[in-house]
């Protein structure tokens, strides 16, 4: 069965989409949509780099991703506004990586690849992968998700009930780096944002507890990618963008019906 | 039975103090305020309390296994994250339905288990998050400006419940508050902070203190003497009556 490319890109847009979820919700809670932009463009970096060093492409991703996730941390609150310091760091990210993929000699690199996925090239190897680290996000946020949603609420509440603000910031900087990993080769660089923050606003219209929106978030994620990738086939058009668009259209239903419908 | 000491704590943002080498106990059962002009510390001295910020210098003792019932100035609730009441009272541990009415009762706030957090009224709101508090059977309650945003008929009501669950729980109470007035007659002892402790005491004591009065005896034109004699009439309000709902679009 796995033999199949179309089951392995499936699987491999499912597993993507449930790593993505309940991230993806913290990310929309926290305001954090541009720190997931800034990190995730930070991976062609990390791509750039695997490919100079001949390493694996999954472990110089999460190498750079985790270095960019914490850059951005320790420079926030130096003065510079934070979107400001995202949005210089994001597309800093991804410049330098573009130039750093352009100044690989010797090796051809399919760029379009890292910047917008190549999910039907999915491989057993990356399949598992991507399971893998799919499993140990969601683990690690099940496992925090009571400390995670305190501190979310107010690092301060928080703090009085002996949970360290800063410890769920990193837990949740660790999950960050890991899912851009895991979502590279399924959606690419660029679009590894729209799977984090589009799913999470799809559900949230139509959730009243933080677990309902979660498990709906992945649900839409699953939805999107299964029927991006459908689509994509059908039309023979690039599959990263449409799951996304997919994503986006769904948006567009729960936003204009769904807060009508609940209230 | 002492709850927590602070030994010459200079707390401050980064490595500039905005409060210097500040002496503080607090015993079960006692209600102390702290009080003092925008920018005194007072906020920052909750925050170093409860371990929030690090101190510059000096220390901070807990008794062991101490459990704080912090009630914040103010949550930003806004929207993204949806939220029923009673699951926000489950953050960080969980509580039976039992329990939740309970707490919701004794706050003065029944009924509202499966409202959403962001669809309370201010005073609803306060009432909730003190049944959060509740909720954790606090050895020490802390309130940090708890009433901002409360008219003062629903100030007064929220102190008198303090006051009440200071007498049910046996618990002890920080709090921090503008409300001078209503404040200073329901305390045990009242510190004045102005970037370091300015005078202390119990709230006569304070109130004629010079270093108080230099604060704010001037400011208020001598109208915290009105306040005081007002206080006197018992005003009876349940401020979450007249809460304002807020219309959400």
């Amino acid at each position: 069965m796995l033999d199949d490319f179309l089951v392995r890109a499936g699987l491999a847009g499912v597993g993507t989409a449930l790593a993505a979820a309940p991230l993806g919700c913290f990310v929309v809670w926290r305001r954090m949509a541009y720190f997931g932009d800034a990190t995730a463009h930070a991976a062609l970096l990390g791509v750039a780099l695997s490919l100079a060093f001949q390493g694996p492409i999954m472990i110089g991703v999460l190498a750079t991703a985790l270095i960019m996730a914490t850059l951005v941390q320790s420079l926030s609150g130096r003065g510079l506004a934070e979107d400001t310091l995202l949005g210089v760091m994001a597309h800093a990210a991804l410049a330098v990586g573009l130039v750093a993929v352009s100044l690989l000699s010797g090796v051809r690199v399919d760029l379009m690849s890292y910047l917008f996925g190549d999910i039907l090239a999915v491989s057993k190897t990356d399949l598992a992968l991507i399971w893998t680290g799919a499993a140990a996000v969601v683990g690690l946020i099940l496992w925090r998700w009571q400390r995670l949603l305190t501190a979310t609420l107010n690092p301060d509440l928080a703090q009085a009930s002996g949970i360290s603000a800063k410890t769920e910031q990193l837990v949740l900087t660790v999950a960050l780096a890991v899912t851009v990993a895991v979502a590279i080769k399924v959606v690419g660089a660029l679009l590894i944002g729209a799977l984090l923050v589009i799913p999470p606003a799809v559900a949230r219209p139509l959730a009243r507890t933080p677990e309902v929106m979660a498990l709906l978030t992945a649900g839409i994620g699953s939805l999107s990618a299964l029927g991006g990738l459908g689509a994509a086939y059908q039309f023979d058009t690039p599959t990263g963008p449409t799951i996304v668009c997919v994503a986006a259209g769904l948006f567009i239903i729960t936003t204009l019906f769904g807060a009508r419908t609940l209230r | 039975m002492r709850l927590m000491t602070a030994d010459g704590l200079t707390l401050g943002h980064g490595t500039t103090p905005v409060l210097r080498d500040v002496d503080f106990h607090i015993d079960r059962g006692e209600i102390v305020t702290l009080v003092g002009p925008n920018g005194s510390g007072k906020s920052t001295l909750v925050k170093g309390l409860i371990g929030a910020i690090r101190p510059i210098k000096g220390r901070v003792d807990q008794v062991r296994g101490l459990r704080i019932g912090y009630v914040p100035q103010s949550l930003q609730m806004d929207g993204f994250l949806p939220l029923t009441v009673s699951r926000f009272l489950c953050l960080p541990h969980r509580h039976s339905s039992d329990a939740m009415a309970r707490a919701l009762q004794e706050a003065g706030v029944p009924d509202l288990a499966k409202r959403q957090m962001r669809d309370l009224s201010g005073g609803q709101f306060q009432r909730v998050l003190l049944a959060r508090a509740l909720l954790m059977e606090p050895d020490i309650l802390i309130l940090d400006e708890a009433t901002q945003g409360l008219d003062q008929p629903g100030a007064a009501a929220f102190y008198r419940q303090i006051a009440d669950v200071r007498d049910q729980l046996g618990c002890a109470v920080l709090m921090v508050s503008h409300d001078l007035h209503v404040v200073m007659a329901a305390s045990d002892r009242v510190l004045c902070l102005n970037g370091h402790v300015c005078c202390q005491g119990t709230p006569d004591v304070v109130q004629d203190a010079p270093e108080y009065r230099a604060l704010f005896g001037t400011g208020t034109q001598g109208a915290f003497a009105l306040y005081r004699h007002q206080h006197d009439h018992h005003h009876h309000h349940h401020d979450q009556d007249h809460g304002h709902d807020h219309e959400d679009a």
